[in-house]
């Protein structure tokens, strides 16, 4: 019986929002800003499910002692401090908060990120072997798109940033249209199976 | 073990050090480097350069600092053309910890250009649910932001009064380093026609080309590259055009890397040797 309702529910609300795209009237436009209300105060509730979700996981280690609680507690502390200055003082450019955020967060992303660049070059270094056909071509397109689309490609040869242009807006776009539309045509069959109840694993069925 | 082996085997401290080698030395030795102007980001500028004074243009830096490197100097170019063009920026994030980068970039370049806040531009900061906001903004500004970044209420911020839906921007930028930018394409652009111009990271770029040949988007600025393009089309040297120095030089040893790598395999091979790992494999 639940179930059914949930499936019900599942089909009104999707049918209800593919139709209220096609409907121009103000009373359908009205329905519709509502139930995009409800979708923002959904979004708050997530996140604060998804606090309280952070919070039990790693109490739990932390009180367990499992292997790494401290970065458990560290997280947790984090969590606690950033709450409470964010609550107490804001979190504006000058607060306590924007300063963390200046000092500790953003370095912190931003060397994760760039550790990339040097994983890459040793990745590449050792794996990107030329050992097949496919990989040969894989490998002299993977150069000249390298060379080519930074500012010391044409110092290298003034054709390259030609064929550079002519490799992205001929073959990638091609291949890009043909995912695109697989992917179009993929998302709108899945939708089609949710809404008709076909698709049940969102509701723990598999 | 002969030089080929040895070279395959080669410490990857050593590779770290020479990618390190090469960001550093051009970042204190800039090389000045010419930069090049590809067609997506010139659309991109005229698009912008062609709004009348006093337009609005509603910019969403959805990214965070992971990736502030290539975004960053996107959202200062970009919004130091505006307002040197007279534009009205309506500035946003989508993402709760670009916050603080978003609110950085429009202060630094409304200092540049002398912008005044309120006037010449609005903060409205981060508000939560891509799909949601970006509907929401089509059908009511306020119900998605009765009040700025600082609290203070649209109604009482002299470039806001009169703006409540896309109707009244000319235009919507989207910086971003994520699925964001599909949904701005759906929502904004698809659902209610909002000219729309795009800039995302470099590896992202070219999952939007055939939006802009459909014209969806205007213009599309990828990347690092992108962004020194706009910082050249605008006549500043920002982070973008001092960073492409390093980011070709690295490139330059990431293919030399890949050069060596396989010459060296090829040789070994030819004389009868053992070849490397796997391709695909990741040998540390």
């Amino acid at each position: 019986m639940i179930r059914r309702g949930q499936l019900l529910v599942t089909f009104l609300v999707g049918a209800a929002i593919a139709a209220l795209y096609f409907i121009p009237h103000y009373r359908a436009q009205a329905l519709n800003s509502k139930l995009l209300e409800w979708t923002l105060i959904v979004y708050a509730f997530a996140l604060i499910l998804g606090s309280m979700s952070l919070w039990n996981s790693h109490t739990k280690k932390v009180r367990n002692r499992v292997e790494g609680w401290g970065y458990s507690l560290v997280t947790l502390s984090s969590l606690v401090v950033i709450t409470v200055l964010g609550i107490w003082k804001g979190v504006g450019e000058g607060t306590p908060v924007g300063t963390i955020y200046d000092t500790v967060n953003s370095p912190l992303a931003s060397t994760m990120f760039s550790l990339l660049a040097f994983v890459i070059a040793s990745a590449a270094f050792r794996a990107f072997r030329a050992r097949s056909v496919e990989a040969t071509l894989l490998l002299i397109t993977a150069i000249v798109m390298m060379v080519g689309r930074v500012s010391i490609g044409p110092i290298i040869s003034p054709h390259l940033p030609g064929i550079t242009e002519w490799l992205l807006d001929v073959p990638n776009l091609a291949a890009k249209r043909a995912i695109a539309l697989g992917v179009g045509l993929g998302a709108v069959s899945t939708a089609l199976k949710i809404i008709l109840g076909i698709e049940q694993s969102y509701l723990g069925k598999s | 073990m002969t030089w080929m082996k040895r070279l395959l085997a080669i410490d990857r401290r050593i590779i770290f050090l020479l990618v390190a080698t090469g960001v550093v030395l051009p970042l204190l030795h800039p090389l000045n480097l010419p930069v090049t102007v590809t067609p997506r980001v010139k659309a991109a500028f005229e698009a912008i350069d062609a709004l009348p004074a006093g337009s609005k243009v509603l910019i969403s830096m959805d990214y965070e600092p992971d990736i502030m490197a290539e975004l960053q100097p996107m959202s200062i170019a970009v919004m130091r053309h505006c307002f040197r063009k007279h534009l009205q920026v309506i500035a946003m994030t989508l993402y709760p910890a670009g916050t603080g980068l978003g609110e950085r970039a429009v202060t630094l370049a409304a200092k540049a250009e002398g912008a005044v806040k309120n006037k010449d531009y609005v903060w409205l900061g981060y508000k939560s649910g891509f799909q949601a906001v970006m509907i929401g903004i089509g059908e009511n500004l306020r119900g998605m932001y009765p009040v700025d970044f600082y609290g203070t209420r649209l109604d009482d911020i002299p470039m806001m009064r009169g703006v409540n839906s896309y109707r009244q921007m000319a235009m919507v930028v989207n910086l971003s380093g994520s699925s964001a930018a599909d949904y701005w394409i759906q929502f904004a652009q698809g659902r209610f026609h909002a000219p729309l111009v795009l800039g995302c990271t470099a590896v992202m770029a070219t999952d939007y080309y055939p939006y802009l040949s459909s014209r969806q988007v205007l213009g599309l600025i990828g990347g690092m590259k992108g962004a020194a393009e706009y910082e050249a089309l605008i006549d500043t040297i920002g982070d973008a055009r001092r960073g492409m120095d390093a980011q070709s030089l690295v490139h330059l040893i990431v293919v030399a890397l890949v050069i060596v790598g396989n010459g060296a395999l090829f040789l070994s091979r030819r004389a009868g040797e053992a070849g490397g790992p796997a391709a695909g494999s990741m040998v540390r």
